[in-house]
């Protein structure tokens, strides 16, 4: 955690930006032939296969509506985001709120970093079991397995990010005898928002991993519930619809997240920018 | 799970934060430990929560201990281990090569950049009722899990290297003609390796992480399904047991990515700044 990381810009780091030299006509080719390839190679050999596991991809799409748009959408998806979302937000209270004040105690930090390596290093399914013990199977114990393992992350990056705050501008803001509040929003939390931000990015890949297996292990409804459902009832055009679904629930949540991020850290691109063309 | 994106551009070297004294953070932090152990021991033995949930410390260590002297607790560690392994290997080979050669050539890389933007946040979870009905709940049942998850987190991570190369040093090779190998091992190969190292780091965990879930949710031989055995037979001390094993585990994982990480990038700026101060 100490060592400094090769710096992976966000606008750099996918290769979509540097399509930007092309024109419009080209990009859109370039964006589309090789996942319209993929589908029609999925569809063409799908329908002639013969296997019950491997079902014609016509066939998925077609039970795709009715499988998830008539009640199921209310019914499994809803519930499944709703608990997500509450565990995710608690995460990020806990996360913020103890990593900064981990964060600005060094001898806080030196009690308790080997207890935090011990608690981020395990692995947050087995958490699972554990927290079903305390809570039963209801929907309290899987806002908690979310929020238990998606946690640290947020901590750590938050602890670091505190520390790494400027110490030119942690003296300015004494010199200038800013409030503590003030120092705290302006200065602390402000300076460890790229990291913070960084934490909860990977934070949200764990919630949803924990949210569909807190559902596998045992409910009564949510998306990894429907999907497992399917799979013991072998209805496979079912359970491959519950996949992609779950695929695209992956993938919006990366999109949306990543919309938020923008005007949260629209200043720290403009500073690394002036730094890069500075130099 | 995702690449630890953009670290800011910090002013002081890691080293000159440190508090000084290496020994006395050392103490705070047994401290710290010991704390904790007291705390788990204490919380059940005053009644603040219930021991049937939260056994006792020492009821968990007599379990532990019991535990090891099994042959099936071994066996069990060594399965997670073995599985753990060769998910990690496969996706670190295939993600670096592949990487490598995406990275390189311009119109793949172009080609495949929305597909890799879509195919990355599919939670790898999603594919377990799949690896259940197509590989069954062995071994490749969960291999597919890790090798899945972890593959993004190198194949990312190289990609970002690869672009990272300096154009001059890559317009000179190509002026002296370099072949295409050549080019990839002198040029783009030293520019990379930081990057695929910490796709290493992050992959290591994934990796853990998707073995023992596999193996609690699918069922594969090891310590996963030790531990959901002990929740069904209601073994309470022993499920506490193995969470700690797994999470010491975790433990090493991280410690031994971070050693080889700073032996294989002895040379690189960010450890040697490191080192220096």
């Amino acid at each position: 955690m100490t060592t400094t990381q090769p710096a992976t810009a966000p606008a750099r780091a996918s290769g979509l930006a540097a399509l930007r030299r092309l024109p419009v006509w080209r990009r859109l080719l370039t964006l589309l032939a090789l996942p319209l390839i993929l589908v029609v190679i999925w569809w063409v050999t799908s329908d002639r296969a013969d296997s019950f596991f491997y079902p014609p991809l016509r066939d998925i799409l077609a039970t795709f509506g009715p499988t998830w748009f008539e009640g199921r959408l209310t019914a499994d998806v809803v519930p499944s985001l709703g608990r997500l979302l509450a565990g995710y937000a608690l995460a990020m209270v806990i996360g913020v709120g103890l990593g900064t004040a981990i964060g600005l105690s060094s001898r806080l930090r030196a009690f308790l970093e080997p207890v935090l390596e011990f608690f981020r290093a395990i692995p947050p399914p087995v958490m699972v079991p554990i927290l079903m013990l305390f809570l039963g199977i209801g929907t309290g114990m899987k806002i908690f397995v979310i929020a238990a393992g998606a946690v640290w992350p947020i901590l750590l990056n938050t602890v670091e990010g505190v520390r790494g705050v400027d110490e030119v501008l942690r003296d300015t803001a004494r010199t200038y005898r800013l409030g503590r509040l003030t120092q705290l929003r302006t200065l602390v939390l402000r300076g460890a928002t790229p990291q913070i931000v960084t934490g909860a990015r990977q934070a949200l890949s764990i919630a949803i991993i924990l949210m569909v297996i807190s559902e596998m292990f045992a409910a009564h409804n949510g998306l990894g519930f429907t999907i497992v459902q399917f799979q013991r009832s072998f209805a496979m055009p079912e359970m491959w619809t519950g996949i992609i679904l779950l695929g695209l629930v992956g993938v919006v949540l990366s999109v949306l997240f990543r919309i938020i991020e923008r005007p949260v850290l629209f200043w720290y691109h403009g500073q690394r920018q002036s730094h890069r063309g500075g130099n | 799970m995702t690449i630890r994106t953009a670290a800011p551009p910090s002013t002081t070297t890691p080293a000159a934060r440190r508090p000084r004294g290496g020994t006395n953070r050392a103490l705070w932090g047994t401290a710290g430990v010991l704390s904790l152990i007291l705390v788990l021991e204490l919380l059940p033995r005053s009644g603040a929560v219930d021991a049937r949930f939260l056994p006792p410390f020492s009821e968990i260590a007599a379990a532990l201990a019991d535990r090891i002297t099994t042959g099936e607790f071994w066996t069990a560690l060594g399965d997670t281990l073995v599985t753990w392994a060769i998910g990690f290997s496969i996706a670190l080979v295939v993600g670096i090569v592949l990487g490598m050669v995406i990275g390189s050539v311009g119109i793949l890389r172009d080609a495949t950049a929305s597909t890799i933007e879509f195919l990355r946040p599919i939670p790898s979870v999603a594919l377990i009722p799949l690896a259940v009905l197509m590989l069954g709940t062995g071994r490749p049942g969960t291999l597919l899990l890790v090798v899945y998850a972890t593959f993004w987190q190198v194949l990312v991570q190289v990609l970002y290297g690869v672009q990272d190369v300096d154009p001059v040093a890559r317009d000179t090779a190509r002026s002296y003609r370099f072949r295409f190998l050549t080019t990839a091992r002198t040029v783009v190969w030293p520019t990379t390796l930081p990057f695929a190292m910490t796709g290493f780091r992050l992959g290591a965990t994934v990796a853990l992480i998707l073995t023992i879930t596999g193996e609690l949710i699918i069922g594969t031989p090891g310590l996963g399904r030790l531990l959901a055995v002990a929740q069904q037979s209601g073994q309470v001390s022993s499920m506490y047991a193995l969470v700690i094993v797994t999470g010491l585990i975790g433990v090493l994982v991280n410690l031994g990515a971070r050693a080889v990480e700073r032996r294989v990038l002895h040379w690189h700026s960010s450890v040697r700044r490191e080192t220096a101060s």
